[in-house]
């Protein structure tokens, strides 16, 4: 079994690549549009893991520092005439100084406290987007250029797709391996017992502070990508409604796991369109209801999930793979 | 000057409605150690609760108040029983989360029973502004503030001087002790929760009064989370004392800089008092062993 392993994932591996490089040349330009939104959610739901399930802190305003981010990109293109690679990583950059900022009360706060001042992040961040006009272009927004690589216009899904493919990829590979470096069991060290980890000697504040600054730069360059998707940052986009969207979609794929970032955020991303196709053909009276029922669905989904399997859906997967060679084993026994 | 003078009574007026909604979460935490995010969507219930006795079945308002109180406290229960009762002895954190998926549940639901169209409450004050000296209060702010003020006082002789209430606040100060001397927590549990949805019916009814009825009349309930904080999770004195601050900053802020000023400032001014004191004004300050 265990030798099996490397080559097996590494199948697995070749595998995903062929199927994320030709599903361009398969999908409608609707498939296109929904998988660069759950590539968008992956990264910031990623962003947001790193945060709340790996280092303990959970954070009400991961939706701002989105904003942060795509309101940072339009104003470097369209201000600064920044190249687009420029851009982005810029604007992932200045949302995680706001993110360390706004992750300064952790110094002396925890738990639920310093979850109410990232609410506070959240709303006075929102207030700025609205109020700040010259920047921020108040209530109604800003508009940007698309994103252009070597001469080549980034306008269509398609196009956006592999920018978007290529940088959910590498989030999630740098993820991956932050867990096993010692910033990565360092910030597991503070989530499971932060007393004991500063007794021996991992340094709190400046992990924490670490901590909410890759999370925002995850979130500033997921709103960047955004932005460039959509080519207008609005600030009703960066609302107190998308914080929760990202928390309950940590919760229902799987906290403090990469797999589980991903699982949740394709799941949140895709419970929409499936009940809108579901309530498609009862007509208008079935649409009319869709938005609060969806509603009341991801709510009951967060509950079920933290009641019955509060591992997430990354738990049901393990469940269901640990299930099959054990009664595989037990056939053979008999 | 005397502008200032009205619109501070305003603002205090406000912020007593503040404090009994804040009362509401710190029962709550007290007793169970959850923060229940979805308390402003409680009250929404309540104000619907009351719209439909009041309007849609026709009953006279005291009649329509008393059932919608009765109505949500049972909600509150329900709640309790279901969502969280499974939830005892796990992080408290889990049980926050759940509050969350509280909050869709409750607002999703609300659109459907009730549509999210905008209602009028059946007002239940008299017409006329309350006129002290030369300053004017508006009726609905000020009468509201006055029930507001009625019930905090009810719910703190609850807590003070029956045994419910002595049982809620020896869940509080210790909930293994309380359990080894025979109080029945999970009961006591099950009691807080129909208290503090009763006083959030009260308080949505209120501010429905004040406002329209739709089903974002929960929001409020998230700045109070903001007031809550600043009094301390855990301190009833802290929870009025910080309504009051608020209310009278808001009016204040509203009035000499502008209404888009009123959601930040508390936020802003919360996050200066919890640098200094984390524990908010009045909280308790926890001591951590390994």
């Amino acid at each position: 079994m265990t030798d099996k392993r490397p080559a097996r994932s590494a199948a697995a591996t070749t595998l995903l690549t062929v199927a994320v490089i030709t599903f361009p040349m398969a999908g409608n330009s609707y498939h296109l549009h929904m998988v660069c939104l759950i590539g968008i959610n992956v990264i910031s739901a990623t962003g947001l893991n790193l945060l709340t399930g790996c280092a303990g802190l959970v954070s009400l305003g991961h939706a701002a520092f989105m904003g942060v981010g795509a309101y940072g990109v339009a104003w470097f293109g369209t201000h600064l005439g920044l190249p687009f690679y420029l851009c982005l990583p810029l604007g992932g950059l200045l949302a995680a100084g706001v993110g360390m900022i706004a992750g300064l009360p952790s110094f002396r706060l925890k738990g639920l406290y310093l979850a109410i001042a990232s609410l506070a992040a959240q709303f006075i961040l929102s207030f700025v987007f609205n109020e700040w006009e010259p920047v921020t272009g108040g209530r109604s927004g800003v508009t940007l250029a698309p994103a252009e690589i070597a001469g080549l216009r980034l306008t269509t899904e398609r196009e956006m797709y592999y920018l978007i493919a290529v940088i959910t990829v590498a989030a999630l590979l740098f993820a991956r391996n932050l867990f096993r470096t010692r910033v990565g069991r360092a910030f597991i060290a503070l989530r499971d017992r932060d007393i004991a980890a500063e007794v021996l000697g991992v340094d709190l504040r400046r992990y924490k502070l670490m901590a909410f600054g890759v999370s925002s730069f995850y979130a500033g360059v997921a709103g960047g990508l955004m932005a460039y998707f959509f080519k207008v940052v609005a600030p009703g986009q960066f609302g107190f409604q998308l914080s929760l969207f990202f928390l309950a979609a940590i919760v229902v794929g799987g906290l403090g796991t990469v797999q589980g970032a991903v699982l949740g955020a394709i799941f949140m991303t895709m419970t929409p369109e499936v009940l809108s196709w579901v309530a498609g053909p009862f007509g208008p009276v079935a649409t009319g209801f869709l938005a609060p029922v969806r509603e009341v669905l991801f709510g009951l989904l967060i509950i079920v999930f933290l009641i019955f399997e509060p591992r997430g859906l990354v738990g049901i997967g393990s469940r269901v793979r640990s299930w099959h060679p054990r009664s595989w084993a037990q056939r053979r026994s008999r | 000057m005397e502008f200032f003078l009205e619109v501070s009574l305003v603002g205090l007026a406000v912020g007593g409605v503040y404090a009994l909604i804040a009362l509401g979460y710190v029962i709550v935490y007290r007793t169970t150690r959850v923060v229940n995010f979805a308390h402003g969507n409680i009250m929404m219930f309540g104000a619907y609760f009351f719209f439909t006795f009041a309007t849609l079945l026709d009953l006279p308002w005291g009649v329509a108040l008393v059932l919608a109180l009765i109505a949500t406290a049972l909600l509150g229960t329900g709640i309790e029983r279901v969502l969280l009762r499974p939830m005892l002895g796990r992080t408290p954190v889990v049980a926050v989360m759940a509050t969350f998926g509280l909050v869709f549940v409750l607002h999703g639901s609300a659109q459907i029973i009730w549509t999210a169209n905008d209602f009028f409450l059946p007002s239940i004050f008299p017409n006329r502004p309350i006129v002290i000296g030369t300053m004017y209060i508006p009726a609905n702010t000020g009468y509201g503030a006055l029930i507001a003020l009625v019930a905090i006082g009810a719910l703190l002789a609850l807590l003070r001087f029956t045994r419910g209430g002595l049982a809620m606040r020896a869940a509080a100060s210790d909930q293994v002790a309380a359990s080894a001397l025979g109080i029945n927590v999970p009961a006591t549990f099950n009691l807080t929760w129909a208290c503090a949805a009763a006083s959030a019916a009260l308080a949505g009814v209120v501010v429905g009064s004040i406002t329209t009825l739709n089903p974002n009349l929960g929001m409020i309930g998230l700045s109070v989370l903001g007031v809550v904080i600043l009094g301390g999770l855990d301190s009833l004195a802290g929870a009025i004392l910080a309504g009051l601050i608020v209310g009278w900053l808001e009016a204040i802020t509203g009035f000499y800089l502008s209404a888009s000023y009123k959601d930040v400032v508390p936020f802003v001014v919360l996050l200066v008092i919890l640098m200094i004191r984390p524990h908010g004004l009045l909280g308790a300050p926890t001591v951590e062993r390994l």
